[in-house]
């Protein structure tokens, strides 16, 4: 999961800086995440793991680093595999 | 009891009155000059009101929201210019008293707000970037203890006038544009060399110059918390409420003149009813829409301020976007018809019924934090955000 979500974050954060160089705990906001951007990674998490994120997860905090995306799927769609 | 708690015993509601006497007075020629409501803002700081939203503890009266919204409607009706520079100075004074509370320096500085009567004003926009104030060209750089910071700030509003600037930059020389921090900067710390002159339609006091502005200051008064977070839980939803809150104010006074202007037509000819009540019937309808907007958006507020969560929640966000543009455009379409009732007298400037002035200053409403970027932002949430079909929810 780890590896699709740096992918997607690559594709669609729109980050000046490349998704290798961020920690799985670094602040996504402070890398550059625009609220744009996030919404239109949202969208894509919601399709490439074909969940969606209900009310309570959208929000600053469950995109604010790889890890925090991480759990909030995780906590949506637990039979995926967290790599 | 000494003068300052005479004034602290009478009411919030009592005092913002007495203003409003002063700056109804002394409208019109702020408007026809471009000048500062000086006398308006003499007399908040007279009534104490700018620092009533301070923590009592720290020398204010802890002054809610929904209180100061009451306050910015009051002054609105008077004269939109001291209105919404008393709701831009109460905007910033939510950064400090939201952000500030653990940190010592602004602390103090909420003290000196409130003793002091200091107006606080707000630097975000930036040439280069668009309006968009979630992004920052400029960057503060610190050294050591001293932080410095050069912004080509093309609207700051009452620049001149403000005791204080509120100056968004990104967060260090190295930080993506959203990537921000505000910090505090003093009169005395700062420089201004005048760039835009600021000759309006409109909100023609607000004295909303550009300016190339140069500060360096002690580096702990750069607010401890993210930008993005000051703006998502403080500064959002007292923008989007206490300019509703001004602009009310404007629709209220306007919709106030038509009515009387129907009334003496109806005492002039009675038993008829005149060409103009039916609209000011529609009209009332439309106020009360306005009205009830704020008032939604205050509860909302005030049920979210106490969860952090609720507060960064896209919801929140969304509904607080759709107050901004739904009482924006509806006090244009309320003076407009203010405007009908009243006919050339309306029209007129020196009339009883003068409408000129409240609908060049409604005008600004759709454009301070323009309504498209706003509905931009709201169609992107509204990509992944699920609306609340509940009524009361």
């Amino acid at each position: 999961m780890n590896s699709t979500i740096r992918e997607l974050l690559s594709k669609h954060g729109g980050l000046p800086v490349s998704v290798e160089t961020l920690a799985d705990d670094a602040d996504l906001y402070e890398a550059g995440l625009s609220s744009f951007a996030s919404v239109q990674l949202m969208l894509a998490l919601e399709d490439e793991f074909d969940v969606e994120f209900p009310e309570n997860l959208l929000n600053r905090k469950s995109f604010q680093s790889i890890a925090a995306i991480t759990a909030a799927i995780s906590s949506i769609a637990p039979d995926s595999q967290v790599a | 009891m000494n003068k300052i708690s005479e004034i602290k015993a009478m009411s919030l509601v009592e005092r913002a009155r007495r203003v409003a006497a002063v700056a109804s007075k002394h409208a019109d020629d702020v408007d026809a000059k471009g000048r500062f409501p000086q006398e308006s803002i003499d007399a908040m700081k007279a009534e104490r009101l700018l620092g009533i939203q301070i923590p009592a503890a720290f020398g204010g009266e802890s002054a809610s929201t929904a209180e100061i919204a009451e306050i910015c409607s009051i002054l609105g009706q008077a004269c939109a210019a001291a209105a919404m520079t008393f709701s831009m100075h109460q905007i910033k004074a939510s950064s400090v008293v939201s952000h500030g509370v653990d940190a010592s320096w602004h602390q103090d500085f909420m003290k000196r707000i409130a003793a002091e009567q200091l107006l606080l004003g707000s630097a975000t926009t930036e040439g280069g970037i668009g309006g968009n104030l979630r992004n920052s060209i400029c960057a503060i750089e610190v050294d050591g203890d001293t932080c410095r910071l050069e912004k080509d700030a093309t609207v700051i509003s009452y620049g001149e006038q403000a005791d204080a600037i509120l100056v968004t930059s990104r967060a260090h020389a190295d930080a993506a544009g959203s990537d921000q921090v505000m910090t505090v900067f003093l009169k005395g710390q700062y420089t201004l060399e005048k760039t835009h002159v600021w000759d309006t339609l409109g909100m023609r006091g607000t004295c909303s110059d550009g300016f190339l502005f140069k500060a360096e200051a002690p580096a702990e008064q750069i607010l401890p918390k993210p930008f993005a977070e000051i703006a998502a839980q403080s500064m959002l939803a007292n923008s989007h409420i206490l300019w509703s809150a001004v602009w009310y104010g404007i629709a209220a006074d306007a919709v106030n003149r038509a009515q009387a202007f129907v009334r003496g037509a109806a005492r002039k000819q009675p038993g008829t009813v005149p060409p103009g009540a039916l609209r000011l019937a529609e009209v009332s309808s439309l106020l009360q829409l306005v009205k009830s907007n704020v008032q939604a958006a205050l509860e909302k507020f005030e049920a979210a301020q106490a969860d952090e969560e609720k507060l960064s929640s896209m919801a929140f966000a969304v509904a607080m976007n759709n107050v901004k543009i739904a009482s924006s455009q509806t006090i244009l379409t309320i003076i407009n018809h203010c405007m009908l009732i009243c006919g050339i007298l309306g029209y007129k400037n020196g009339t009883p019924f003068s409408l000129g002035r409240h609908l060049r200053d409604a005008h600004s409403a759709q454009l301070m934090i323009s309504n498209d970027r706003i509905l931009g932002n709201t169609s992107n949430m509204l990509l992944v955000h699920k609306q609340d079909t509940s009524l009361l929810g």
